[in-house]
């Protein structure tokens, strides 16, 4: 059977052919335990400036871990470690020495359900901003409403930025996270499977803005939605059973995939 | 349908609920009994006087103005003592040492002291304090009733900050938050109705404990603020002047355990309206 004989997503970004890429971050040899179980398997892959790169596989392949080690997520808990090299801007960041949270700074994360904190929609993105940066109350205030403009939720806020960020709707606060890692200045940004929780409105907004992100950022995203990977991003990663199959621009991913594995995955053969 | 398998299994439900209904009214009826005696006997004597006069000798009139200020004072100074040392060791237990070997030992520790007689502590603080310093005090009093503050307080911290989503933690996390003020910010301000929930419990738990305050802050007949000197306290006044054969400290003993009734029914209810206002944000 012929891959075009079988739906294939529509891509909707190509490269140019003289464009330079440029590595953000590399990914050597990356092998990562919880415990005994070797989740990752000295997996290599790069995330170019400014590109977005989708991770994609199925449940357990590893993508969300390999996100997690992007910021030392993993940290977080006991008997997780990570071997392997992975540089941001050619600097290792699983080295020891490594300060973790400027480590958080620099490369922001958005998760799969909405996390906002408990306290005022502003207070939300002015909270980040404040941790590194004195600022006087108009500039802060400027730099929130840029914040949530970025995250095309301000329009919908702006009244109401005493409110709880909790009474938002779910779209919205996915938006409001979203804002509230914009504000922090990051230079990377990794998003953990952000639609899986919203409804189909709230997700073409998700991929539209992170479309109009990655002029600025660079962007790792992890999803479950092929379509969604094929739709927002520029290279794509399948990953299967903690190793890393295939990579690619993401247009020769969806059509002309060079491993089996990878052709079953996004004919939806398996996963 | 097997129609006898059924209505036998309608008969049984009938049965099961009837013996619920039933335990539930006989445990209730004696909380109700128990009620409407203490308010019975405990309005007729309350009036102005109680809280402006001291304990009297028998068969004169006063009050309970010493008991009532020096319950007061050493409750304050026992949740001042017990909920910064409750809340520092409930947050390692639930955020820094949640992994650890430690926070098992702790627990387990805090759990027996949690469910430990009163009058142990009691005895714990007497010879540690009273029989060292000499002399009853309110100082031994309060530090006795701290004892009994810092288990409640470490458990529900403890609790409610579990109880807060990792998710939330690792969005914290994410915009690099150092983790003291993770938990300062955040953590703190998701859990705050259940801890303060968990500090009014305490209050609650030690406004009516009498053992611990007999062998530290003993009793005084007179008005004393002087925490160096035996300070009298409600529940023991009640203790005393219930089981006295005159029938006006008798009166008073009724009216003294109203007011601590109503006292921890006050704290109930505002923790209980604090604990829905969690689960509505």
């Amino acid at each position: 059977m012929s891959v075009a004989a079988i739906t294939v997503p529509t891509v909707t970004h190509s490269l140019s052919k003289d464009e330079e890429l440029t590595e953000k971050i590399s990914i050597k040899n990356l092998d990562f335990f919880y415990g005994d179980h070797r989740a990752l398997q000295s997996v290599s892959v790069p995330l170019y400036r400014g590109k977005v790169t989708a991770f994609i596989g199925p449940s357990g392949c590893g993508k969300s871990t390999l996100l997690r080690i992007l910021n030392r997520m993993y940290d977080l808990y006991p008997n997780q470690r990570a071997t392997g090299h992975v540089t941001l801007d050619s600097a290792n960041i699983l080295s020891p020495s490594q300060d973790l949270n400027l480590l958080r700074a620099k490369v922001g994360m958005v998760f799969q359900k909405p996390t906002p904190f408990p306290m005022t929609i502003f207070e939300n993105i002015a909270f980040g901003i404040r941790l590194y940066e004195r600022l006087s109350k108009s500039e802060l205030g400027d730099r929130v409403r840029h914040a949530l403009e970025r995250a095309a939720l301000w329009d919908e806020v702006k009244g109401k930025l005493e409110a709880n960020g909790l009474s938002l709707s779910g779209g919205q606060q996915q938006r409001l996270c979203i804002a509230r890692t914009v504000a922090v200045r990051p230079e990377v940004i990794l998003f953990d499977e952000p639609c899986s929780a919203l409804d189909p409105i709230s997700t073409a907004k998700i991929e539209e803005l992170i479309d109009e992100l990655k002029d600025d950022y660079t962007i790792a995203i992890v999803t479950h939605n092929m379509q969604q990977a094929a739709r927002v991003s520029d290279f794509t990663a399948f990953m299967y059973l903690g190793e890393l199959v295939e990579f690619g621009e993401t247009t020769r991913i969806f059509t002309t995939p060079n491993d089996r594995r990878t052709q079953d995955y996004i004919t939806g053969r398996f996963g | 349908m097997d129609t006898a398998l059924y209505s036998k299994r309608r008969r049984r439900n009938v049965i099961t609920m009837a013996l619920a209904y039933g335990a539930t009214g006989f445990g209730l009826s004696w909380l109700v009994l128990i009620l409407v005696v203490l308010l019975w006997e405990g309005f007729s004597g309350l009036s102005l006087s109680v809280f402006t006069e001291m304990t009297p000798p028998p068969g004169s009139a006063g009050g309970l103005l010493n008991p009532i200020a020096g319950s007061l004072i050493m409750t304050v100074i026992a949740v001042l003592i017990g909920t910064p040392l409750g809340i520092l060791a409930g947050t390692y237990m639930a955020e820094y040492g949640r992994y650890d070997k430690l926070t098992m030992i702790v627990r387990f520790i805090n759990d027996i002291l949690l469910s430990a007689p009163s009058i142990v502590v009691g005895l714990f603080i007497y010879e540690v304090m009273v029989a060292q310093m000499g002399h009853f005090s309110g100082w031994a009093g309060a530090v006795s009733l701290a004892v009994i503050v810092i288990p409640v307080v470490v458990r529900t911290t403890e609790d409610m900050l579990t109880l807060v989503p990792d998710s939330l933690r690792e969005a914290a996390a994410s915009i690099g938050l150092p983790r003291s003020l993770m938990i300062q910010r955040v953590a703190y301000r998701a859990a705050r109705a259940g801890m303060i929930t968990g500090v009014l419990l305490a209050v609650a738990r030690i406004s009516g404990e009498t053992a611990p305050l007999l062998f530290t802050a003993l009793n005084n007949q007179f008005w004393s603020l002087n925490l160096n000197a035996p300070v009298s306290s409600l529940p023991v006044v009640i203790f005393q002047f219930a089981l006295s054969p005159y029938k006006d400290w008798q009166k008073l003993a009724w009216t003294g355990a109203l007011i601590i009734t109503l006292a921890v029914l006050a704290l109930s209810i505002v923790a209980r309206i604090l604990t829905a206002q969690r689960k509505t944000s």
